[in-house]
């Protein structure tokens, strides 16, 4: 059984189309990343499979079921969502934000501990567990929502049916922290978690990603595995930006650069 | 609270207050200090420790449903409305009422005052989308602004006497207080302290954000809706039989987030614990300090409290506010 399913999706929040007749399936283990330009799109697709926005036209498919047949309390078991930009400013610390990951379960105080134990591992943040979260950085209030996000989605060993949707997770992480990060994500992945996530660096996108969605004024552009989805062409296309597409030395996986630069 | 009992215009020592308190528990009411423990102080001292404790639980949770440390119980209108309603039950009674119905009449009037308010609040900000919350603090300070000169208009074609009726109101005070009322105002408070902290979760999530809550499986709308009506009970009983005490629903619960962090789970019942003990001390203080008269309790915990506040401002980024 797919994870999510999109049919002929559209969406028209607040009267213009923001998103226009998409088509997806995606599978246990999965990763999608999605990349256009700016105003495509991308956070709004997120938004609707989270719920945030209805649908104005199609169907999407959450598991067996759509979306709004799901009780919220179960919906929070199986779908977590990282947005943007976070509104926090209350001093919890960093250890408390992640704990409200596992709001939604009812799996005891031991486990709850044990998978924000876990979550914190996996995005770096134990030597800040006692801080307040309103005195850290950007890239630390980052990872902390990071790992609030993954303590809302793991603790079990197989993830399948699970969904994790992040909006830009790695924009203000430095590069050792953007790698840890996206090999969190890679072993969740392993366990059957479906991964959703908007990055702009494309050659990280193209680093993690199993299949590239592109978006352009809310239509898709472009949907299959990163070599196929990155052609000189399409960024021509949508990006209006002249690239050399070549490949990572060690990993194989496409790498793009622009040419020309416009100073 | 023994504190509280013991001091007062005619002030007892300790051993009185208990002989007062045991007198009055084996219904002997003949001597003084039964008479003046029992039946004034007692029923006084509790009924601040009630009130107390539902303004301050009251501010904990509309702080957390606005996702901001300044939010006070007045600002989704509960305290304008409740004045207003109070105001024009003075002004079109005017001198009919008298004693006990007079009072009474007059809290009926702050309670659905508060009420009303709320609810038009409410309504203003809710759409099909959903309530929203910063759309609510605006309506919420349009109503307070609307109640505030609609009452000024009443103060303005008003006579001496009822004048000085609304303004005494206004200030807030302890001293009508009797076991029916004590009666009325513990039941809501009751009711309040068993069911705020069931939500204590629910607002912990809703600190992160709306949508964020909403992603964590709490369902937002209806608790939104639930806290408002809690707080409008609240607040709406508070205003009516003791008048707006002003700062309690906000210091206090500030002050304990200081102390035990922002988690719903302690800030709730620890805010409630002290805003009774607040409001007991404030209330002390108001009858002792220009015996044998009172002062209107609400002016003490405005004088002790805008002070503090104004610290807790400067001092913010010290317990990691922004």
């Amino acid at each position: 059984m797919s994870t999510l399913q999109l049919k002929s999706v559209c969406a028209a929040p607040w009267g213009q189309a923001l998103l226009k007749d998409l088509n997806l399936t995606l599978e246990p283990g999965t990763v999608l990343g999605l990349a256009g330009p700016n105003g495509a799109g991308k956070s709004s697709l997120l938004q609707l499979i989270a719920g945030d926005i209805p649908l104005s036209a199609g169907q999407l498919t959450f598991g067996d079921r759509s979306l709004p047949e799901w009780t919220p309390q179960d919906r929070a078991r199986h779908l977590a969502f990282l947005p943007q930009m976070s509104l926090l400013n209350f001093p919890y610390t960093v250890e408390e934000v992640v704990m409200l990951g596992r709001t939604p379960h009812s799996s005891g105080y031991q486990v709850d501990r044990d998978v924000v134990e876990q979550a914190l591992q996996l995005t770096d943040t134990v030597p800040l567990r006692h801080r307040l979260y309103t005195q850290l950085s950007g890239g630390e209030k980052q990872r902390t929502q990071l790992a609030r996000i993954f303590a809302q989605i793991c603790g079990e060993e197989s993830l399948t049916g699970r969904l994790l949707l992040l909006d830009e997770p790695t924009s203000a992480l430095d590069l050792a922290h953007q790698q840890q990060v996206l090999l969190a994500v890679h072993q969740l992945a392993n366990k059957g978690c479906t991964v959703v996530l908007v990055i702009h660096d494309l050659n990280l996108a193209a680093s993690i990603a199993d299949q590239i969605l592109v978006l352009d004024e809310g239509r898709q552009a472009a949907l299959g595995t990163p070599v196929q989805v990155f052609t000189t062409a399409l960024f021509k296309e949508v990006f209006a930006v002249d690239v050399a597409i070549t490949s990572h030395p060690q990993e194989g996986y496409p790498m793009v650069t622009p040419l020309r630069q416009v100073f | 609270m023994v504190l509280g009992l013991a001091s007062g215009a005619v002030s007892l020592s300790l051993s009185d207050v208990g002989q007062g308190l045991l007198d009055t528990l084996l219904g002997e009411t003949g001597n003084q200090n039964a008479l003046i423990v029992g039946q004034i102080r007692l029923p006084r001292v509790l009924l601040a420790a009630v009130m107390g404790a539902t303004l301050a639980i009251s501010g904990a949770a509309m702080q957390g449903l606005f996702r901001n440390p300044l939010a006070d119980p007045s600002l989704i209108g509960v305290t304008a409305g409740a004045s207003l309603g109070a105001a024009l039950v003075i002004v079109m009674g005017g001198n009919l009422l008298q004693g006990y119905t007079g009072l009474t009449l007059v809290s009926a009037g702050a309670f659905t005052g508060g009420v009303i308010a709320v609810l038009f609040v409410y309504r203003l900000a809710t759409s099909p989308n959903g309530t929203s919350v910063a759309t609510m603090l605006l309506a919420g300070i349009a109503i307070t602004a609307l109640s505030g000169s609609i009452g000024s208009l009443l103060e303005f074609f008003s006579d001496n006497n009822m004048l000085r009726r609304i303004s005494l109101w206004k200030m807030g005070g302890l001293d009508g207080a009797n076991y029916p009322r004590l009666l009325l105002a513990t039941l809501v408070s009751a009711a309040m302290l068993v069911t705020l902290p069931r939500y204590a979760r629910a607002l912990n999530a809703l600190l992160l954000g709306e949508s964020e809550a909403r992603h964590l499986g709490i369902k937002v709308d209806s608790i939104k809706l639930s806290l408002i009506t809690w707080v409008a009970i609240g607040v709406g009983t508070s205003v009516a039989l003791v008048g707006t005490i002003a700062f309690v629903g906000l210091v206090v619960p500030h002050i304990v987030r200081m102390l035990a962090g922002p988690d719903h789970r302690y800030l709730m019942p620890a805010s409630a614990l002290a805003g009774a003990l607040l409001l007991v001390v404030a209330d002390a203080l108001a009858r002792v300090l220009v015996a044998p008269t009172e002062l209107p309790v609400g002016v003490i915990t405005t004088i002790v409290g805008v002070p503090f506040f104004i610290s807790l401002l400067r001092n913010r980024h010290h317990y990691g506010m922004q």
